[in-house]
């Protein structure tokens, strides 16, 4: 036997069988087999993809969140700061405004009091001139002439007291 | 702590099943080789050989199907009918001469044999087994497609063959590796099956398929198609009218003719590297497995020492034959799928 003679039996078989294997196998089993595989590998390469999106999007979201409530804050800062301000300075207005409004009506009073001493200063002078003209024209028995020009020489001896 | 225990286990286990086979061997042998005279050549030769029967030990032989055309038409029968010698349908077992062990007619002359021998029964086991596994995992594949991971077997299985579609196809030949990749897988599997089959001592293993320079070459002419008749029109050019000066192509065709052997060797080398590789282990293993039996009328000492040489040295043998399997498996379609490439590479 000569091992490098080959048999034909042998070598037919071999062929047959060979061919109808690759046949087979090259129309049914392998491309199934690496289409799967190569989708799978799409597959997992896509969700690693979008998982990754995913977490970006939500470290995005994350950050203008809190964006958000920094912004917030800070308005909340400055409507307290600027409600403070407003507040003070209604108060302050308000203030004023009784100030000034009490200190009308001080000045009201105290003119209406000049105005009502004048008057009544008035009144006494001219009752103590009238009083001074009768006692006079009591005590001198006669009626004085010219009540006018007494009555003013009167006045200014009360001036003079 | 429990590793290095286990390990002494293991280590006294192997030194304990030593004994015990050097022991058997050492009382059986002397009683064996009273019997017969052994020729170790042609036990040897005879496994590498094809024969008509499946020899699994003595007394159990599997007889195969004898398939003849011959001038009186097609003949089948049975191998057992032909056993020591014995003439039917005027076909025998030829003792010598051209034709030794083959069945020859009363002339001497060989009928068209597509008998199912051995080798071709163990063919039909590998393309069995092969046919199953892949079509099964198709059928995986087809039923839990994409989204499902597969596990064991099948993401076993799934990384060969993205081995060799990836690493080995699409690495080699590049652009439109996807056409080729069908076949180096097919080739992978089959030769990588056969080897390993053929590493099993008994029954359904132990034929020496790839070993078989009939197999090697139906391989290596898939590749020869594979590699030039797909070839773009520039690979033909570069064979008989290549880019080297003009004195070395115009009087005498000197380049062409080596390009155009060169188209030859690279399967020729492919068929010869797997038959002689597998060939070798199975001889070396084979040898030192008959160390035992021709130590044997050398007394009980030499025997038995020998013998236990004789089985380390068998162990070391079927691992690093199994290493070989992968290897010229994986050499064979990395080398396939390079020559592919070259013939693509622009």
């Amino acid at each position: 036997m000569n091992p490098l003679i080959p048999d034909p039996g042998l070598l037919f078989w071999m062929v047959l069988s060979f061919g109808v294997v690759f046949f087979l196998l090259a129309k049914f089993g392998f491309p199934v087999i690496v289409k799967a595989i190569n989708e799978r590998k799409e597959f997992i390469e896509m969700s690693l993809l979008s998982a990754k999106q995913a977490n970006e999007k939500l470290a995005s979201i994350q950050a203008e969140g809190e964006k958000l409530l920094a912004d917030a804050k800070a308005q909340q800062k400055d409507i307290i700061a600027s409600a403070m301000q407003e507040k003070k300075q209604i108060v302050q207005a308000a203030q004023d405004e009784a100030q000034a409004a009490a200190d009308q009506m001080i000045e009201e009073a105290r003119l209406s009091i000049q105005v009502e001493k004048e008057r009544a200063l008035q009144d006494v002078r001219q009752e103590v001139a009238s009083l001074a003209l009768d006692i006079a024209e009591k005590v001198i028995g006669e009626r004085m002439k010219d009540d006018a020009i007494q009555k003013k020489a009167i006045e200014q001896l009360i001036d003079k007291l | 702590m429990s590793q290095p225990v286990s390990w002494m286990n293991h280590k006294g286990m192997v030194k304990r099943l030593l004994v015990y086979i050097i022991c058997a061997l050492a009382f059986a042998a002397p009683i064996r080789a009273e019997e017969e005279e052994l020729d170790v050549s042609k036990l040897i030769f005879e496994h590498l050989g094809d024969s008509y029967e499946w020899h699994i030990t003595k007394g159990a032989v599997i007889p195969l199907p004898c398939i003849l055309i011959g001038e009186g038409g097609v003949d089948v029968f049975m191998s057992d009918k032909l056993e020591h010698g014995a003439t039917y349908k005027g076909y025998h077992i030829a003792e010598e001469g051209d034709h030794e062990g083959k069945i020859v007619n009363a002339a001497g002359e060989r009928p068209f044999d597509i008998s199912i021998t051995k080798n071709v029964l163990e063919l039909f086991i590998v393309c069995t087994l092969l046919c199953s596994v892949v079509l099964g995992l198709a059928r995986w594949y087809r039923k839990n497609g994409y989204k499902k991971a597969p596990g064991g077997f099948v993401g076993m299985m799934e990384a060969v063959i993205d081995f060799i579609d990836k690493d080995v196809a699409k690495e080699s030949i590049g652009h439109g590796y996807e056409k080729f990749s069908p076949y180096l897988m097919t080739v992978f599997l089959f030769i990588l099956t056969s080897n390993l089959l053929g590493l099993i001592p008994v029954f359904p293993g132990g034929a020496n398929l790839t070993g078989n320079i009939a197999v090697t070459l139906t391989c290596a002419v898939t590749a020869f198609i594979a590699i030039n008749c797909f070839a773009p029109k520039g690979y033909y050019k570069s064979i008989f009218w290549p880019d080297v000066p003009i004195f070395l192509k115009a009087p005498l065709p000197i380049m062409p003719t080596i390009e155009f052997i060169g188209v030859f060797t690279k399967p020729f080398s492919l068929t010869v590297r797997l038959f002689a590789n597998i060939m070798a282990g199975h001889i070396i293993i084979l040898a030192l497995t008959s160390v035992v039996f021709v130590t044997a009328k050398m007394g009980t000492a030499m025997c038995a020492s020998m013998t236990a040489v004789s089985v380390l040295f068998c162990i070391f043998m079927n691992c690093l034959e199994l290493l070989v399997a992968f290897i010229q498996a994986y050499v064979f379609t990395i080398l396939t799928a390079n020559f592919i490439g070259l013939a693509h590479d622009e």
